[in-house]
C-alpha cells in the first residue's frame, strides 16, 4: 500500500530524513517511533504530499506520488499533529465541507457524516464550534476528518499528543478499531503508545531507520537482557545480598543501594523462568520483600541499545 | 510536465467556506462599515466645495482607500492558515493548490464587491438632484471591479509569503500604495526615459482613464493580466514551500 524508496529530505544543509526505505502492506498498523526531531513528521509530510522529497520515491497504492498527487491524496486520510482545524466552524459544517471537497457523492454526504460522527463518538458535539471543543474531542474531529471519505490508508501524526490519560486510551481504542479495516501509519515518541496500538514498529532516529519489525519482537524479543528492581528490608549487608543474588544462574549484573529499604537492581539474561529463580532465592531468606518488578524499557534505553548494536 | 487541473466544484465549496468565515463573524460587518464611513466621509467632506453634480472625486479617492482596505482584508487569507496549521490540513485533502488560491481570490474579490455595493446609493441619490452624466460613473464602477481584483491578487500573494499577518499587511500595503498613489505623485521627479514604463505600470492613471468614461481595452487587459500574474506567483510560492 505504501512503498518508500530511499526517501531523503534536506532542509537547507540539515539532513532531516536520510535515505529511508520501507513497505507497508494492507491491513498493518504501523508505528513510526522516534524521539522529537527524529524526522517522523517530515517523513509523514512527504507521504501526504505536504513536503516534496529532496530525493527518493513514494508509491501509494502503486501510484507515484510525484506524478499523481491529487489521485494519491484520495487514498489517504491524514490529520497533522494537534489537529489544526478551522476553529470558527461548527463540527457538522466542517465535516460537510470536508466531505464535499473530498469527493463524497452528494447523496452519501449525510450518511457519511452520521457514520463518522457515531464512530468517533462526536454525537453530542456535532453542533459545537471546533474552537470550543476539548483537546480530546478536537482530536476525534480530526479523526472524523481523516476517515470521512473512507480512505484505505490512515496517516496520523502524534495522534495522542497533548491529551490526558483517559483521552489517550479512548483515542487508542478508536485507532485500533479503525485499524481493523484500514492500513494505519501513526507516529509517536511514546513507546507504550506504539506497543498498545501497533503491530509493527519502525524506529527512526536522526533521520535513519534503526529498527523495523513486529512490535512484540522488536520491543521485547530482540533485547537479550532485562532489568529487575527489587526492594527489601533486611539487616544483611549489601555485600552479602550481592553475593547471594549473583550466584543465581543467568544474572550477570547486580547492584545494591543502601537505605532504609535496600534497593537491588539486577541485570538478567532473558530466559524463561528467571523470575521464579530469583523469587525462590529470596524466599529462602528472612528478607521482607517490598517490591519486585521488571523495569519497563524506555525509548531512550532502546535507542541506546539499538545504536550501540549498530556501532 | 504536471497537468494542472482545476475542479470548479471544489473551488465553489472552498469559496463558500471562506464566505462563511467572513460573514459569520462580526469582523466582516465592522470592516464594511469602516470602509463605507471612510469613503463617504472623504468624498462628502469635499463634495459641496466642488458644487458639481459628479462623482469624479469619489473615484479619485477610491483607489487610495482600497489600497489600505484590501490588504487588511487579505492579510489573513494564507498567513492565518499557516500559523494555525490548518493549511496543512486542507492542502493534504484532494484539493489542489491552484483551487485553494482561486477560492481565496474569488472570496476576497466578491467580498469587496459586496462592500462596494452600498456606494451605488450615491449616484442614485445624486440622480434626484439634477442631470447626472452616468457615463463616467458606470466607467468608474467597471474600473473598480478590475482594480479590486488586482489589489486582491497583490494581497493574496503577500499573505502567502509569511505566517505573520502584519508582515503580509505591510507588504501588500507597500505594493498597493506605490501602484495607486506614489507612482503618479512621482511622475515629475522621474527621469524622462522611465516615464513610459511608469505610466505603463501605474494603476491610478489607468483607473482614472476608465473612471472618466474612456474604457480602453488595454487598461482592462492590463488589470486582468496583473491579477493573473500575481495569482500565478502565489501558486508558485505555495508550491515552493513544499520544497522548503
Amino acid at each position: 500500500m505504501i512503498e518508500v524508496k530511499n526517501l531523503t529530505k534536506y532542509y537547507g544543509d540539515f539532513l532531516a530524513v536520510n535515505s529511508i526505505s520501507f513497505n507497508i502492506e494492507k491491513g498493518e498498523i504501523v508505528g513510526l517511533l522516534g524521539p522529537n526531531g527524529a524526522g517522523k513528521s517530515t517523513t509523514i509530510r512527504m507521504l501526504t504530499t505536504y513536503f516534496a522529497p529532496t530525493s527518493g520515491e513514494i508509491y501509494i497504492n502503486g501510484y507515484d506520488i510525484k506524478e499523481n498527487p491529487t489521485l494519491v491524496k484520495k487514498f489517504i486520510g491524514y490529520i497533522p499533529e494537534a489537529s489544526p482545524l478551522y476553529s470558527e466552524m461548527v463540527v457538522y459544517d466542517y465535516l460537510r465541507f470536508i466531505a464535499n471537497i473530498q469527493d463524497v457523492p452528494q447523496d452519501q454526504v449525510e450518511e457519511r457524516i452520521e457514520f463518522v460522527v457515531s464512530k468517533c463518538g462526536l454525537t453530542e458535539m456535532v453542533y459545537k464550534k471546533i474552537g470550543e471543543l476539548s483537546k480530546g474531542y478536537r482530536q476525534r474531529t480530526g479523526l472524523a476528518h481523516a476517515i470521512i471519505h473512507n480512505p484505505p490508508i490512515l496517516i496520523l501524526d502524534e495522534p495522542t499528543s497533548g491529551l490526558d490519560p483517559n483521552q489517550i486510551i479512548e483515542i487508542r481504542e478508536l485507532i485500533k478499531e479503525l485499524g481493523k479495516e484500514k492500513t494505519v501509519l501513526l507516529s509517536s515518541h511514546i513507546l507504550s503508545e506504539v506497543q498498545a496500538t501497533c503491530n509493527r514498529v519502525i524506529i527512526i532516529n536522526k533521520g535513519s531507520i534503526v529498527a523495523d519489525g513486529p512490535t512484540n519482537e522488536l520491543l521485547k524479543g530482540s533485547f537479550d537482557s532485562e532489568r529487575f528492581i527489587i526492594k527489601i528490608k533486611t539487616k544483611d549487608s549489601c555485600e552479602s545480598i550481592k553475593s547471594r543474588l549473583s550466584g543465581i544462574e543467568g544474572i550477570y549484573g547486580c547492584e545494591v543501594f543502601d537505605g532504609e529499604l535496600k534497593e537491588i537492581s539486577l541485570n538478567v539474561a532473558r530466559k524463561e523462568g528467571i523470575e521464579e529463580k530469583i523469587y525462590t532465592s529470596i524466599k529462602s531468606t528472612d528478607w521482607i520483600l517490598y517490591e519486585f518488578r521488571k523495569e519497563i524499557q524506555t525509548l531512550e534505553q532502546i535507542f541506546k541499545q539499538l545504536t550501540m548494536e549498530e556501532d | 510536465m504536471k497537468m494542472i487541473s482545476v475542479q470548479w466544484k471544489k473551488i465553489y465549496f472552498l469559496l463558500m467556506k471562506e464566505f462563511r468565515y467572513f460573514f459569520f463573524s462580526p469582523v466582516a460587518y465592522i470592516f464594511i462599515c469602516i470602509f463605507l464611513i471612510a469613503l463617504g466621509w472623504l468624498y462628502f467632506s469635499r463634495f459641496f466645495l466642488y458644487n458639481q453634480l459628479e462623482m469624479r472625486e469619489f473615484f479619485n479617492i477610491l483607489p487610495i482607500v482600497l489600497s489600505f482596505v484590501v490588504p487588511a482584508l487579505t492579510m489573513g487569507s494564507f498567513s492565518e492558515e499557516f500559523s494555525s496549521g490548518s493549511y496543512e490540513t486542507i492542502s493534504t485533502t484532494t484539493v489542489s493548490t491552484l483551487e485553494i488560491v482561486f477560492a481565496k481570490f474569488l472570496a476576497a474579490t466578491l467580498f469587496m464587491y459586496i462592500a462596494l455595493f452600498p456606494t451605488l446609493m450615491y449616484p442614485i441619490t445624486l440622480a434626484f438632484l439634477g442631470e447626472l452624466d452616468f457615463g463616467p460613473i458606470i466607467g468608474g464602477y467597471i474600473g473598480s471591479i478590475f482594480l479590486i481584483a488586482s489589489l486582491v491578487s497583490i494581497g493574496i500573494f503577500s499573505s502567502s509569503l509569511s505566517k505573520n499577518q502584519i508582515i503580509s499587511f505591510i507588504v501588500a500595503l507597500a505594493i498597493s500604495v506605490v501602484l495607486c498613489l506614489i507612482l503618479s505623485l512621482m511622475k515629475a521627479l522621474i527621469p524622462p526615459f522611465l516615464i513610459d514604463f511608469i505610466e505603463f505600470i501605474d494603476f491610478s492613471s489607468r483607473f482614472s482613464n476608465i473612471a472618466r468614461g474612456i474604457i480602453d481595452l488595454r487598461d482592462l487587459v492590463y488589470f486582468s493580466f496583473f491579477s493573473v500574474i500575481f495569482l500565478y506567483l502565489t501558486y508558485q510560492n505555495l508550491e515552493l514551500r513544499k520544497l522548503a
